[in-house]
């Protein structure tokens, strides 16, 4: 019984930071872009599965693993071209590539709309064979990327190109004055952030074994949910700070969604539950403002 | 070092809201030129100088930088030579980033950005002795975020990034108008102290007219477009501020001093 218990807290970890790729993704282009970028729910099951697709089809796991990524990527590139080139605004732009990629992500998976990895070599049964136990197999390459990931992206948004990414989103006319093109660093960002995306996808549907159409749906509000976690609970002083926030705050999603599904709400309702999370922690500085009058009218 | 021919731009082209906001302006400057710009609302010095940093492609004209045509380039690539204070102390530093990842981004304007680590500890110290040229203590707080300092702070870290790397051109908009008395006199000390030491050309638009007659070595007064009048060395010495608002007054017909000019004085 209590095996069974740590069991379920185990599977909150390992999707929090297999999920936790996604979210440092949405990072990108919802906290350092400024851009409310849909294409997530698209590039999450097509890097999902593009992953799926090449492993059935006999191709080593990494290499897969690898394609979700540069999957994502064209995903997101597609979208900054939409919004740059096009001229179409950004949630339009997100919406439309979200629709483009469900007919896209069919088309990989052969028509299908789910397809089975089950007892097919992956990622993690690959890594299984270089001793690692097995019950920490998920956890040790989830981390892995992850700490890889967060390095990468603390270094990146350090350098010359990443302040200017950085800017775009905070101070588009300022950091325009000072040279950048800021179609390109947009382009950039939403690339990044859904090759991220991408890859988070090809990881989840290894993990799960499968990968379907529908995985994506709702992925850009979980990450949102998540970010926002983690900015209340850890903080977001510094970029290190808030890259661990991110990662940390999908973690406590997952283990959230996991308590409410321990005392009894249906897996059906779990998005309801997303949305109406995003929704509270949204109206949390409004309502902070309006329930204690004496406070706020000292200000 | 700038030379304006014939700029021609309207606004809402076509429909009853169609307005001409400069009209067949030309203007040149020689290098080192400090010019004061006045004149009432909606004369059209704003969209002058945001057509000269290219914010948007004049209908008709010549822009011509230090020999080079720039009408045709978009604002980010004009903008290796021109430096920019807005009025709006908010418009010109990026709020959520510090003031060292600021001047990082300044020093960069008008060379290639790579994927380089922005700042180095030579850096810090370059940024450090700069910061300090500007008395406000702001070199002991490089990874302060620029959003907790005040308006006149901003603009002063506004205007040494402007001027970070010394532009062909400074476009000055109204940069003190939105300061306080005290801190906007001190940004514009800081503006004319970094202009003669770098011997920048420089475009200043103001509401104040003892800064415009006193300030630089030319003043401009516009009006619905056009350059009404242009006051250089001599003749700028012997015009009160009397004699300028009337001759605006016979110029244009209309009376420029507002409430806004009054109080200015």
């Amino acid at each position: 019984m209590i095996n069974l218990t740590a069991s379920i807290w185990v599977g909150a970890l390992e999707q929090g930071l297999l999920y936790g790729v996604m979210v440092l993704g949405v990072y990108i282009t919802f906290r350092v872009l400024d851009f409310p970028d849909l294409t997530v729910d698209g590039s999450f099951t097509l890097g999902g599965a593009v992953a799926a697709r090449l492993i059935y089809s006999g191709y080593s796991p990494w290499l897969a693993t690898f394609m979700g990524l540069a999957a994502g990527l064209i995903a997101g590139l597609c979208t900054g071209l939409l919004h740059t080139k096009v001229r179409i605004a950004p949630l339009l732009a997100g919406i439309l590539m979200m629709i483009a990629l469900y007919s896209i992500n069919l088309r990989v998976m052969g028509g299908k709309s789910m397809l089975s990895l089950l007892r097919i070599d992956t990622v993690f049964t690959d890594i299984t064979l270089l001793g690692i136990p097995k019950q920490l197999v998920v956890i040790t390459l989830g981390l892995a990327f992850i700490i890889v990931i967060c390095y990468l992206m603390f270094v990146f948004l350090q350098t010359e190109v990443g302040l200017a990414l950085r800017a775009t989103g905070d101070n588009e006319q300022m950091i325009r004055s000072l040279g950048v093109n800021t179609h390109y660093s947009k382009v950039v960002g939403l690339s990044l952030g859904n090759g991220l995306v991408g890859l988070s996808g090809a990881l989840v549907a290894q993990y799960q074994s499968f990968s379907d159409a529908g995985m994506g749906i709702g992925m850009i509000v979980v990450g949102l949910a998540s970010v926002i976690m983690g900015e209340v609970v850890i903080g977001n002083k510094t970029l290190r700070r808030t890259l661990i926030a991110v990662v940390i705050g999908s973690i406590i999603y997952r283990i959230v969604i996991t308590f409410v599904m321990r005392i009894g709400l249906p897996a059906t309702d779990l998005k309801l539950f997303t949305a109406v999370l995003v929704i509270l922690a949204m109206a949390m500085p409004i309502v902070k403002e309006k329930l204690p009058a004496g406070k706020a009218s000292e200000r | 070092m700038l030379s304006l021919q014939g700029l021609k731009k309207t606004f809402n082209p076509g429909s009853i809201n169609a307005k001409i906001a400069l009209n067949e302006l030309s203007l040149e400057l020689k290098p080192g030129d400090f010019v004061c710009i006045i004149g009432g609302n909606g004369a059209g010095k704003s969209t002058l100088l945001n057509s000269i940093a290219g914010a948007f492609p004049v209908d008709r004209g010549k822009i011509v930088i230090d020999g080079q045509n720039v009408e045709n380039q978009p604002e980010y690539a004009r903008a290796s030579f021109i430096g920019r204070v807005f009025q709006d102390p908010m418009m010109g530093t990026a709020a959520s980033m510090t003031i060292e990842e600021n001047l990082a981004m300044a020093v960069k304007r008008g060379s290639r950005r790579c994927l380089r680590r922005a700042i180095s500890s030579q850096d810090r110290v370059f940024f450090s002795e700069q910061l300090s040229l500007l008395g406000l203590g702001l070199e002991n707080r490089l990874s302060t975020r620029v959003g907790l300092l005040s308006g006149g702070q901003r603009q002063a870290l506004t205007l040494l990034m402007a001027t970070l790397v010394p532009p062909k051109l400074l476009l000055l908009d109204e940069h003190i108008a939105s300061l306080d008395p005290g801190t906007a006199q001190i940004v514009l000390d800081l503006t004319q102290k970094i202009v003669s030491k770098e011997k920048l050309t420089t475009l200043m638009v103001t509401h104040n007219m003892e800064d415009a007659l006193s300030i630089g070595n030319r003043t401009i007064m516009m009006h619905e477009g056009q350059i009404i009048l242009d006051l250089t060395d001599k003749q700028r010495k012997n015009m009160s501020i009397t004699d300028l608002l009337d001759m605006f007054k016979n110029a244009s017909g209309v009376s420029m001093a507002n409430d806004r000019m009054l109080l200015a004085n």
